[in-house]
């Protein structure tokens, strides 16, 4: 059987980062893929705009993906692509990974594992709409696999439910392919999107937003016909009265994305129910020994740049992982924080800059972000506006404060609500 | 007045621009881009896209580009008229031209992916 340093879970934007970065530690390295090719979901983000902060371009997705999968062959890092992890198993100081493929069933031991596995969509299983099952119901994920990877155009006219960046980017993608974008409904009340995906992919093609909005029911027996669009009220409970008819063959929903976590909910890791992601160290270990997480699995990103981040991090701290007994401070976290990542702080004497990244949960004007030890203020950080759709990350050396066990932790956002 | 968000970066400037007939001021910018983005909107927006042309390889029926440099934004369905007319059928690698000085603008279309060597 043959044994591993680190075993990354995922040819993505993420798996790959760690896995090169693990390498570079001098770990003795395995990447595993389902697919048939490593790069992820930026295979099909054709569009641009990826890669500003760390290569300082705007590169499309597969231009992005192309650096690291070229590096990392380089780098001769052993990988599987086709394969399925089917199981992992706790042994002493290791794990046991069995994985199924063409070979058939095989197990590999390793050290330590990086669960690289990324995001799901939200399907329309989990939203809730009346009327009938017709096919043309799609995420906007699957419709780009349709239009980019397979070259086929899903849709003449659609509806898009919900402003997810996503849906922004396939409603321009499906516009520019001569498709009909009638108009993107959101139920609350600002665009989950990014601000500049609602400029250059709806208001340069003069596709209408529509913010309080949602889908209501669907029309059609074998392909869709049409939707019922209302208006929703501040709890986003549909109004009676305001049903308007929207005649469509096709459904796209953005309605947001889950970190997917069957492996590491299997390993019994520590969830947080604000992120749907493991709880994690600053060393972006979860609180199975061992078991690291990075990429969108920890927590969904707006930018693929982030995601590489994490998986340099989360390859690096695998690499160098020696079984040693941590202890950590929780951070409390705000009411007005959506969420705010790692959760903890390895207490340490060595100094390394901590990446911290959080989202408020609503839009604030003139904002600070604190964090406070027993009360007294070690950080601030100020801010024009904080918006839920836009992460923000902060770097700060948590072991200049000394912290303790005892320690209280807190992190909080303030600011004018708009 | 005109209210603008900068498109350049993800931080997304809030900005304000003013034509004061000579010249334009630009204010809420973080950095050198949102001016030259701002300027750029008023007198000849600019954008890049990026698309997919066919192929006749069966396994990948059509392989993503872009253009290599911004186009003014009013070309962007004449631009796309051109890349639907190709049909690409060598194996070629990723950074290729695959259309050159697409419709004189001097901006090339080039493949952004290697699916087509790996």
């Amino acid at each position: 059987m043959l044994n591993y340093d680190v075993i990354v879970i995922g040819g993505g934007p993420a798996g790959l980062a760690a896995a090169i970065s693990a390498k570079k530690q001098g770990a003795n390295v395995l990447l595993i893929e389902r697919e048939a090719r490593l790069g992820g979901i930026l295979k099909q983000c054709i569009h641009d705009g990826f890669g500003l902060l760390r290569f300082g371009e705007k590169l499309s997705g597969p231009e992005y993906a192309w650096r690291y999968v070229d590096e990392f062959h380089q780098r001769k890092i052993d990988f599987n692509v086709l394969t399925y992890v089917i199981g992992i198993e706790k042994l002493e100081h290791k794990y046991l990974i069995r994985v199924v493929n063409t070979k058939g069933v095989v197990e590999y031991t390793s050290k330590t594992i990086i669960l690289a596995t990324g995001c799901r969509e939200r399907t329309s299983k989990q939203v809730f709409i009346h009327g009938t099952r017709p096919s043309g119901v799609f995420t906007a994920g699957t419709a780009q696999a349709y239009t980019n990877i397979l070259g086929q155009l899903p849709t003449k006219k659609c509806v898009i439910l919900g402003s997810g960046d996503i849906g922004l980017i396939m409603a321009r993608r499906l516009t520019l392919e001569g498709a009909k974008v009638c108009g993107v409904y959101e139920a609350k009340a600002a665009p989950s999107g990014l601000t500049r995906n609602i400029m250059q992919c709806l208001n340069d093609f003069d596709i209408p937003l529509y913010l309080s909005h949602t889908v209501t029911r669907l029309y059609g027996e074998e392909r869709l016909q049409a939707v019922e669009i209302m208006k929703v009220d501040e709890s986003m409970v549909p109004i009676p009265g305001t049903e308007e008819i929207v005649e469509c063959d096709s459904l796209i929903l953005s309605v947001g994305l889950i970190p997917e976590n069957e492996l590491a909910e299997s390993l019994h890791v520590r969830m947080d129910s604000k992120t749907k992601g493991p709880v994690c160290d600053d060393d972006f270990m979860t609180s199975e020994p061992g078991i690291f997480i990075c990429g969108n699995a920890l927590h969904v990103n707006d930018l693929v740049d982030y995601v590489s981040e994490s998986g340099e991090l989360a390859g690096k701290a695998a690499a160098n992982y020696c079984y040693e007994s941590k202890e950590f401070v929780s951070f409390k976290i705000g009411k007005d924080l959506l969420y705010f990542v790692p959760q903890q702080i390895s207490i340490s004497q060595v100094s390394k800059p901590a990446t911290l990244y959080f989202r408020s949960s609503q839009v604030l004007k003139k904002a600070a972000v604190t964090i406070k030890v027993n009360g007294k203020q070690i950080f601030e950080k100020k801010y024009s506006y904080l918006k839920p759709p836009e992460m923000e990350t902060i770097k700060l050396d948590m072991s200049q404060f000394h912290l303790v066990k005892e320690d209280t932790l807190t992190v909080e956002v303030k600011g004018e609500k708009v | 007045m005109k209210e603008l968000v900068c498109i350049v970066c993800p931080n997304g400037c809030p900005m304000m621009i003013e034509d004061m007939g000579t010249s334009i001021k630009v204010s809420g910018n973080r950095c050198k881009r949102g001016e030259e983005f701002a300027v750029s909107e008023m007198k000849h927006p600019m954008r890049t896209i990026c698309s997919t042309v066919k192929t006749n390889f069966p396994k990948v029926p059509v392989l993503p580009v872009r253009v290599s440099e911004e186009i003014p934004k009013d070309k962007i369905f004449d631009v796309m008229r051109e890349i639907n007319k190709v049909v690409v059928t060598k194996p070629i690698s990723i950074g290729d031209v695959i259309i050159e000085n697409v419709l004189g603008l001097n901006v090339n279309i080039i493949a952004t992916s290697n699916i087509l060597k790996e």
